[in-house]
């Protein structure tokens, strides 16, 4: 399924991204990665903490919602692989950040910024997984 | 206003999340596959972060402090290892099999897509599996 090149929609939200980043950093001193967000609500007993990670998966969530308010649309979300395609990757996503601390937006946006020397590491290692593994679902085993 | 500041934020992230594209597991894997349907857009994603995050946290960074938190907390580890390789690794892997990452996935929550809270489960699950296996690696002596 091909989707078309966003250069503009995909540069500005890339904008907003950062914006998010460098307010986050601003007013409360925290590095913007969803997955330490989500790892930090299952693993905080500091009632404060917790209610400004909360916040944050909250205002995240209703993203979408803004956007079908903006714009009479949901934006475009489309899965094309199977259910345990998900839960598997989903897996792996989650082993794999816990060990590697952190994801796209902790490592690969953050990180990167602030131009940290693993942050580098782990968004390179992670790029070149991503990109043989598609080559191998897509065109090795997948055809 | 701490936490109603917290919620705008992710308001942001999360619409910067979904205008684009990254919400998009079809437009994520088009993004990896160089090779068939190539859609280079999630390029200009992490650049136009990357240009707002960069000039923006080293005007922040050389304040003293936040404004509703006492101190940065920056990751002060500097450790380069096989476990932040491998586990990249590992994620950059479940991310070409699904199309999504956590920041993908969790705006996508709001979407009420199955898929999503299907992803997003395992995603925990898996987080948990790292914890647990962190621990029990902290506990053996012999290990790194």
């Amino acid at each position: 399924m091909s989707t078309g090149f966003t250069p503009l929609a995909s540069l500005a939200g890339g904008m907003l991204i950062g914006l998010a980043a460098v307010l986050l950093m601003a007013l409360h001193g925290r590095i913007l990665g969803a997955t330490g967000i989500l790892a930090g609500l299952m693993r905080s007993d500091d009632a404060r903490d917790r209610s400004l990670r909360a916040a944050l998966l909250l205002g995240m969530v209703l993203a979408p919602g803004l956007v079908l308010l903006v714009t009479g649309d949901w934006p475009a979300l489309e899965v094309p692989v199977p259910m345990t395609a998900l839960i598997g990757g989903g897996l792996l996503v989650g082993i794999g950040a816990g060990f590697g601390g952190g994801c796209t937006s902790g490592h690969g946006v953050c990180g990167n910024a602030r131009f940290s020397r693993r942050s580098i590491t782990a968004t390179l290692s992670f790029l070149i997984a991503a990109f043989a593994t598609v080559h191998v679902t897509r065109h090795l085993i997948g055809g | 206003m701490r936490l109603f500041s917290a919620l705008l934020i992710g308001l942001i992230f999360g619409t910067g999340i979904a205008v684009s594209g990254m919400i998009n597991p079809a437009k994520v894997l088009n993004f990896f596959d160089l090779a068939g349907s190539w859609d280079p857009s999630l390029a200009l994603v992490m650049a136009g972060a990357l240009a707002v995050a960069m000039p923006g946290y080293r005007l922040v960074l050389a304040r003293r402090a936040p404004r509703f938190a006492p101190e940065f907390q920056l990751p002060d580890t500097r450790l380069i290892d096989l476990r932040l390789v491998a586990g990249s690794a590992l994620f950059g892997i479940g991310w070409g099999i699904a199309g999504f990452c956590p920041g993908g996935a969790l705006p996508a929550l709001g979407s009420l897509r199955p898929e999503a809270l299907i992803f997003v489960a395992a995603l925990t699950l898996g987080l948990l599996i790292a914890r647990g296996l962190k621990a029990l690696a902290a506990r053996s002596p012999q290990s790194a």
